[in-house]
């Protein structure tokens, strides 16, 4: 199914998260990654969110989302003019025999190594949601232990932003 | 002024035009109830049954009167009892301000005694709902709320106020006007032309309307459109008492029991103009199959309901008034004489086809009530067969006047709305309902009792939850489980008597013209138990899932 990427711009309050989320189980919008973070006025908060389905259903979602009267306003994120990123740790075994593999896979991602001990590794990766599962899959061939990854943060590439690409 | 949270309640529920609400005291609500004895000569309170009876209430005040309706209870079950009459008028878009006490701030969140997270419970079947933790924040919540309830598409708002903020002492600034709706701007010059064009090339055009057509106070416009391009009218069951339905042009109500001439008219035109209605599965029936040949002009002031269920040809998000007389001016006067030959024969078929058996047939008994009903009555319904029949035989004149649970399909609505009708006009008011319903919310006698209601109780009296039973006998090879109720063998006259109202059987079309002359000379409540048969069925039928093409006529076709 096709995925598509809007961003939320809400009102920084408790319980928003839980209004807007409510609306995506009640009405079975999937989500596949949200983000929530502070924006650049201390009134907003931002939710990045991911889901799936066709024209007709984001749509749907994008509509039944302007009828929270917590939200502010809505950008649909295309993702050719967008910076898309993810934030991925994950922890592999550090095992004498792989340990050099495992550096110069992360190494050849831009990844670097952010806490080391002699029984495993954390890695940190930055980048957008693709290279992210590539390097997971990568690291497959090792002993992962543990994966934990932000979901997307997203952008407008140039001087728009979300509050200039909504009717409100 | 100082005053205490509990004083700016009231005070701002009288600053916003409210006259009566409807609740139920308790612990959490007690300083409020406090705040209403003290300005009980501004403010009407009144006790229902039960906080459920009180949603509705207060909901059929709103519908009767287009008023934001108010409904005040306690925290835990009070809040909780709140919650199918919150739901019920989410459903038909009923402008409603549901508020709520609740334990103190410093017992939130610790399982206090009746304390419940009734935002939390709230949260999808309300418009918007708060939890005042602040005085501060208090009076222009409320004001928030009676906003965010009257605008755009109207809805329930709730508000959860704990005690401490009740009790607590803050400046008060009144406001010396209700605050206004937000005002909808219609859709771009350039769609409403495009839906113009499209109306323009229609040989077979379709007005089809629903509760929007209502709450827009769009009649005007709809019946001046439907004469410039010559057009039927027919609307969903919310749309009822939207124009009276003796209005030439009009065919009724649509849908899996609407009128038969009306559901096949929209089956077959060739372009639908659907103005403050939302294509429901009740009205579509199977969707791929629903007005393949049409295309469709929907206009409502709720954009998510363009193409949430049908795609429309032009989605116009709006108000339907403003949207309309934009469009009214665009619109070339046309005849279509071949169609209305359709239309009149549909017309015939459907008036063959009507129940012509005497005695005391659902149609026979609607009929006598409609030789009782004045212009102004409102007639309210609870949920089942009955609300079906009232739907299609009732003779209305006056918009508001038809109170019916339509997307929530509530059960016990309408002893509550009753009540809230008759307080809103100041009418005498019916309430059409049958043996399963009434015995939901059977309790609210008391209030019409105790409140002098003049209020007409007509009781189709069938001994069985009709509806299911007719599902049964159709669809589930006559296995009757649970949908009799002859077995309880209760004495609806000496119960109506009981709570101190007056009663009549009917047990033949005499017995009926009798009880109705007295009950529309009665200045209480008077309920009538009107016997009807069990296997009366609901005809026409679109079964579920079925198209128009499937439509149950007769039974034995």
């Amino acid at each position: 199914m096709k995925k598509f990427t809007v961003a939320i711009l809400v009102n920084n309050q408790f319980g928003v998260l839980n209004r807007v989320t409510s609306m995506f189980r009640r009405r079975q919008f999937n989500i596949t990654s949200l983000t929530v973070s502070e924006t650049e006025s201390d009134a907003f908060s931002r939710i990045t969110v991911q889901s799936e389905g066709d024209e007709v259903k984001k749509e749907q979602l994008i509509n039944q989302l302007y009828k929270l009267p917590d939200v502010f306003s809505i950008a649909e994120l295309d993702a050719l003019d967008t910076v898309n990123r993810e934030l991925l740790l994950i922890k592999v075994r550090n095992d004498p025999e792989v340990r050099g593999d495992i550096r110069s896979a992360s190494d050849a991602y831009e990844g670097k190594v952010v806490d080391y001990t002699k029984d495993s590794m954390i890695i940190q990766m930055v980048g957008d949601s693709r290279k992210i599962d590539n390097f997971i899959d990568l690291m497959r061939d090792f002993d992962i232990l543990e994966i934990c990854r932000t979901g997307l943060v997203s952008l407008q590439r140039g001087s728009t932003t979300i509050r200039r690409v909504t009717n409100l | 002024m100082k005053l205490s949270g509990s004083d700016i309640i009231v005070r701002t529920l009288i600053e916003q035009g409210v006259q009566v609400v409807f609740g139920y005291p308790g612990g959490q609500v007690i300083n409020i109830y406090d705040s209403l004895y003290k300005y009980r000569d501004e403010l009407k309170h009144v006790l229902t049954a039960h906080e459920q009876g009180a949603t509705h209430a207060a909901d059929g005040y709103a519908r009767a009167s287009g008023q934001v309706g108010v409904v005040i209870a306690t925290s835990g079950p009070g809040a909780t009892n709140l919650v199918t009459g919150i739901a019920t008028a989410y459903l038909d878009s009923v402008p409603m301000v549901a508020i709520t006490g609740n334990v103190p701030n410093s017992t939130i969140g610790t399982d206090g005694f009746q304390e419940i997270d009734i935002t939390g419970i709230t949260l999808p079947i309300t418009k918007h709902n708060y939890f005042v933790g602040d005085i501060a924040d208090l009076a222009d919540t409320i004001r928030d709320a009676f906003r965010l309830a009257k605008s755009g598409r109207p809805g329930p708002v709730l508000i959860d106020v704990p005690k401490d903020v009740q009790v607590a002492q803050w400046e008060f600034t009144p406001q010396p006007e209700p605050v206004p709706a937000d005002l909808t701007a219609p859709a771009k010059e350039i769609r409403i032309q495009q839906a113009a064009a499209c109306i323009n090339s229609a040989q077979r055009p379709f007005l089809y309307f629903g509760g929007g057509l209502i709450t827009s106070d769009a009649q005007d416009e709809l019946l001046q459109m439907a004469e410039t391009i010559d057009a039927p009218i027919g609307c969903s069951l919310m749309g009822i008492s939207g124009i009276p339905t003796d209005y030439p042009r009009f065919l009724g109500m649509q849908g899996m029991h609407g009128h038969y001439a009306c559901s096949m008219a929209m089956h077959h035109a060739d372009v639908i103009i659907a103005m403050g209605a939302r294509f429901n599965d009740r009205v579509t029936g199977d969707r791929g199959k629903f007005a393949t040949g049409a295309r469709i002009v929907h206009i409502d002031i709720d954009g998510a309901e363009l193409g949430k269920t049908v795609a429309p040809t032009h989605g116009l998000r709006g108000d339907v008034k403003k949207t309309l007389q934009k469009l009214l001016p665009l619109l070339k006067p046309a005849s279509h004489p071949e169609w209305q030959a359709q239309i009149a024969r549909l017309q015939e078929e459907e008036a063959a086809g009507l129940d012509s058996r005497e005695g005391m047939t659902p149609r026979n008994v609607i009929g006598m009530l409609n030789g009782f009903l004045k212009e102004n009555t409102p007639v309210a319904t609870d949920v089942g067969q009955h609300q079906m029949w009232a739907a299609q035989y009732l003779n209305l004149k006056t918009c508001r006047r038809f109170l019916s649970s339509g997307g929530l399909g509530t059960m016990g609505f309408g002893m509550g709305a009753a009540i809230g009708a008759a307080m809103a006009t100041g009418e005498r008011t019916v309430l059409i309902t049958g043996d399963g319903s009434f015995g939901m919310n059977l309790n609210e006698l008391a209030t019409a009792v105790a409140n002098r209601i003049p209020l007409v109780i007509l009781l189709l009296n069938n001994g069985v939850l009709g509806m299911v039973r007719q599902w049964q006998t159709l669809f589930f090879d006559k296995h009757y489980s649970n949908t009799n109720l002859s077995d309880r063998q209760t004495d609806f006259v000496k119960l109506a008597q009981a709570f101190g109202a007056q009663a009549s059987r009917a047990l033949t079309p005499e017995e009926l013209k009798g009880a109705l002359e007295a009950a529309f000379a009665c200045d209480g409540p008077y309920l009538i138990d009107c016997a009807i048969d069990k296997d009366e069925f609901v005809l026409p039928m679109l079964p579920p899932g079925g198209s128009m093409d499937d439509i149950i006529v007769r039974i034995g076709d």
